[in-house]
């Protein structure tokens, strides 16, 4: 029996290492995703975590200046006032009306201070209205 | 001739319905016809998938732009490649690929086994069915391809498409979802071996050598799709890395990784008949993990940079994966005594022990990506808060399991199986050790002082190390005794067991992997706004850029940097780095500029416009070697092809068979 000791033992530290390395990384990178609403409700945490927020870049927000860009989140009507200053350019989907995730943290002034932009262009997967007076709409011809 | 393509795939769902219940009935009340009409219904299966596709393809190509699909994924400034492409380009159509995919290589595998397996074959068309079945569910009733356009349910067409997203226009990209495709399906067939071995209480190890080939093949299929996605990643998205720990990325990863496992634990059984039971639970695992990685990127279960569709499959997959796995933990607990093992753990120091920890560290891994990948989906399940964990968790947990993966790349295979005498230890190991050693020392007085680095450059050398010297050593032998020289004795070497020395092979190719890995350690990179004339220092590089241009082709409009690069004052040529704007898709992608050398690669991006719209934002990164990724995934597609030449000495494995369990527990049918 000694031997299968011996296999316990060794598979134990390994497992045991790296749920450690785990564990204790989750701590230190972990991002919480919020709604624009939700951050709102977080209170003084807010300004603690790390948080991922989604919304829709209000049309003619977008302001660049001196190495920094400006712009304002809107979802369900409430708007957000975020701030990028990070060295990496913006994604070529992020412009007015895209879909963007920003990664950062709460200001205690109200702007969001984002070190990572993702975005998604809203349109991109949809057949475009307006082609057509009317825009044809898929229609299910499988039976 | 959309209503020809929707009703080949209604037929087609029928057809692999019958196909399921004709195998399994005929084979329960031993009706031979019943089996050989199952048989006949995959290859309709096949035909009808066949022309469906055709019929889509044609539509994607000729531009038919009634279809929604058609007009969704394709356009007509799109070049031919990328048209066909788009039948994988978007949801519907890759969906229909993968049922495609599968019917294709369920009537290989039935025309293959034509007259082998016979007692085992129609469960496998009953499993490969059950799960075309699934699949045309999707392609009949939730995501059709053949949904026309109508306005008031008058069938239209729209003047253009919107085109393939740009991002996939490219060729690595057009072949990537392929390559993985025929990865994740293949996995379906050893799979269906596996259970039809259980159903059929077979004692041996039928299944596993019927589909080694099957899983090497596939492995190889997978590989390539992952390392073509990390080159598309790097030279499209513009951010110059090549693994980003996106859940999609982490969906290609996962039965990878447990499919490597796979591909080690079944020597075991090969040669020991050790680990059976985990052997069928590793390739379960693996063909779920597949269906998984599918749905992960199909149904944007966690919201992704990658999350190309959205829809209203979640709960399909879901249910079909729940079902799966009960179905086949049921299955594997009521055979658990059909599959005992045949001999025992003898020594920690043995072959058999870096196999068991082996696969104990791929699975970990494995784990660890699901577990990171879900992470916000179980965080929100347990606390109510949506958490995410990005690629620093990921560097954090996977640099050290890759680590020590890589060192049992070296010693596993040169352990003796049962037990290692301390004699072969220092035979084998103490020239590479001291040489790894010394490298370190040698790197830590050159100034390196990378934790990480050190210790991956140290195994790279010792693995390296250690697999040359098992060549050269085989190779010396067979030359000396039949007058060769040592490069056609290397090559005899390799023939004579083209599995062991194709496998040496793979473990090269993944420490010059890890050679491209760790070079990331001292990546240096610098962004500047510049106009003509403008110039930008990054190591010993002196860039400047010499010309700025832009127009437009009808597909996009681009803008580009001739960008001239000189080392010390020597000009050593130019570089041109784009931005393009698809108009259909009204979307941008980068054209990077990248000058690749064995040392490093220096690379440009062109961000952007500046906003006075007079200087581009050009970002500059040195990325040292990141060449070697790419020849490593090279040697190691090249070690698997050696791994399939037939060997040319049959190899016998001294094991014994356990008559005992045999005897008592089979029944062969008569």
């Amino acid at each position: 029996m000694k031997k299968y000791w011996k296999f316990a033992a060794l598979i134990a530290i390994v497992i045991g290492a790296l749920v450690w390395l785990a564990s204790a990384g989750v701590n230190e990178t972990k991002t919480y995703y919020k709604t624009i609403a939700e951050v709102g409700q977080m209170g003084d945490r807010a300004y603690q975590e790390r948080l991922r927020v989604a919304g829709d870049v209000e049309s003619g927000s977008i302001q660049h200046a001196q190495g920094r860009v400006e712009f304002t989140l809107v979802q369900d009507k409430l708007r957000l006032k975020v701030a990028y200053a990070g060295s990496e350019p913006l994604p070529d989907t992020f412009r007015d009306g895209a879909q963007a995730l920003a990664d950062g943290k709460m200001g205690r002034d109200g702007v969001f201070q984002a070190s990572k932009i993702q975005a998604k262009c809203a349109s991109k997967y949809e057949a475009k209205p307006g082609q057509l007076r009317k825009a044809p709409a898929p229609i299910n011809k499988t039976t | 001739m959309e209503n020809v393509g929707s009703l080949a795939v209604l037929l087609a769902f029928c057809v692999a319905i019958y196909a399921v219940l004709a195998s399994v009935v005929g084979r329960l009340n031993r009706k031979p016809f019943l089996i050989i009409s199952g048989e006949r219904a995959v290859y309709s299966v096949w035909v009808l998938m066949t022309l469906a596709s055709g019929i889509l393809v044609y539509g994607l190509i000729t531009g038919d732009f009634r279809y929604s699909y058609v007009a969704q994924h394709s356009n007509r400034s799109m070049p031919l490649l990328y048209k066909f492409a788009a039948w994988w380009g978007g949801q519907e159509g890759s969906l229909l690929f993968w049922s495609w995919l599968l019917s294709t290589y369920s009537a290989v595998v039935v025309f293959t086994n034509r007259r082998k397996h016979r007692d085992m074959m129609p469960y496998v068309v009953g499993v490969l069915m059950v799960v075309q079945t699934f699949f045309l569910i999707l392609n009949n009733f939730v995501v059709s391809p053949f949904q026309m356009l109508a306005v008031d349910k008058l069938i239209t067409a729209v003047p253009d498409g919107n085109g393939l997203n740009p991002l996939l226009q490219y060729p690595a990209m057009a072949i990537h979802p392929p390559m993985l495709y025929l990865g994740y399906v293949g996995f379906a067939v050893p799979f269906a071996f596996a259970i039809a071995s259980l159903i059929t209480k077979q004692p041996g190890d039928a299944w596993i050598h019927t589909t080694r080939r099957w899983t090497l093949i596939t492995w190889l299929f997978q590989s390539c799709g992952i390392m073509l996605g990390a080159a598309w990643a790097y030279h499209v998205l513009g951010w110059g890395g090549y693994w980003g720990w996106d859940p999609v990325e982490n969906a290609s990863l996962l039965p990878w990784l447990s499919g490597t496992a796979f591909l080690h634990s079944v020597m075991m059984q090969e040669k020991k008949g050790m680990m059976k039971v985990w052997n069928i639970v590793l390739v379960s695992a693996t063909f779920f993990l597949c269906i998984f990685g599918t749905s992960l990127t199909r149904t944007g279960l966690v919201s992704s940079v990658h999350a190309f569709a959205q829809g209203p499959l979640g709960k399909y997959f879901v249910s079909f994966l729940a079902i799966g796995i009960a179905a086949t933990t049921y299955l594997i607990l009521d055979r658990l005594h059909y599959l005992r093992s045949e001999a025992e753990l003898e020594s920690v120091i043995s072959r058999e022990s870096s196999f068991l920890f082996n696969n104990l560290i791929l699975l970990a891994s494995c784990f660890a990506v699901l577990w990171g990948t879900l992470f916000p989906v179980i965080s929100e399940a347990v606390s109510g808060e949506k958490i995410s964990l990005d690629a620093v968790w990921f560097n954090k947990l996977m640099i050290p399991i890759g680590l020590f993966l890589l060192l049992l790349t070296g010693v596993g295979p040169l352990f003796a199986w049962r037990r290692t005498s301390a004699e072969s230890l220092r035979r084998n190991f103490q020239i590479p050790g001291i040489a790894a050693v010394g490298l370190v020392a040698g790197l830590l007085v050159a100034g390196v002082r990378s934790f990480y680095a050190l210790i991956s450059f140290g195994f790279c050398l010792f693995v390296a190390l250690t697999v040359l010297m098992e060549f050269y050593r085989g190779a010396r032998a067979i030359g000396v005794k039949n007058q060769m020289n040592l490069l056609r004795a290397t090559v005899e070497l390799t023939h004579r067991n083209t599995r062991r020395y194709g496998g040496y092979l793979v473990h090269m190719g993944i420490v010059l992997m890890f050679i491209g890995f760790t070079g990331a350690a001292f990546n240096k990179s610098d962004v500047k706004e510049m106009n003509v004339g403008d110039t930008l220092d990054l190591g010993h590089y002196q860039l400047k850029v010499v010309d700025l241009k832009e127009g437009d082709n009808g597909n996009y409009q681009w803008h580009r940097a001739t960008v001239q690069v000189a080392r010390g004052g020597d000009v050593l040529g130019t570089l041109e780095p784009e931005k393009r704007f698809y108009k259909a898709s009204r979307q941008g992608t980068s054209e990077v500029g990248v000058r690749p050398r064995l040392n490093e690669d220096l690379y440009l991006n062109f961000g952007g416009m500046s906003d006075d719209g007079v200087r581009a934002v050009i970002q500059a990164y040195i990325f040292p070697l990141v060449s070697w990724i790419w020849i490593g995934g090279l040697v190691l597609i090249g070690g698997t092809l050696v791994c399939l030449v037939p060997s040319k000495i049959k190899m016998q494995y001294a094991r014994t068979e356990v008559v005992g369990i045999t005897t008592k527990y089979a029944e062969v049918p008569k």
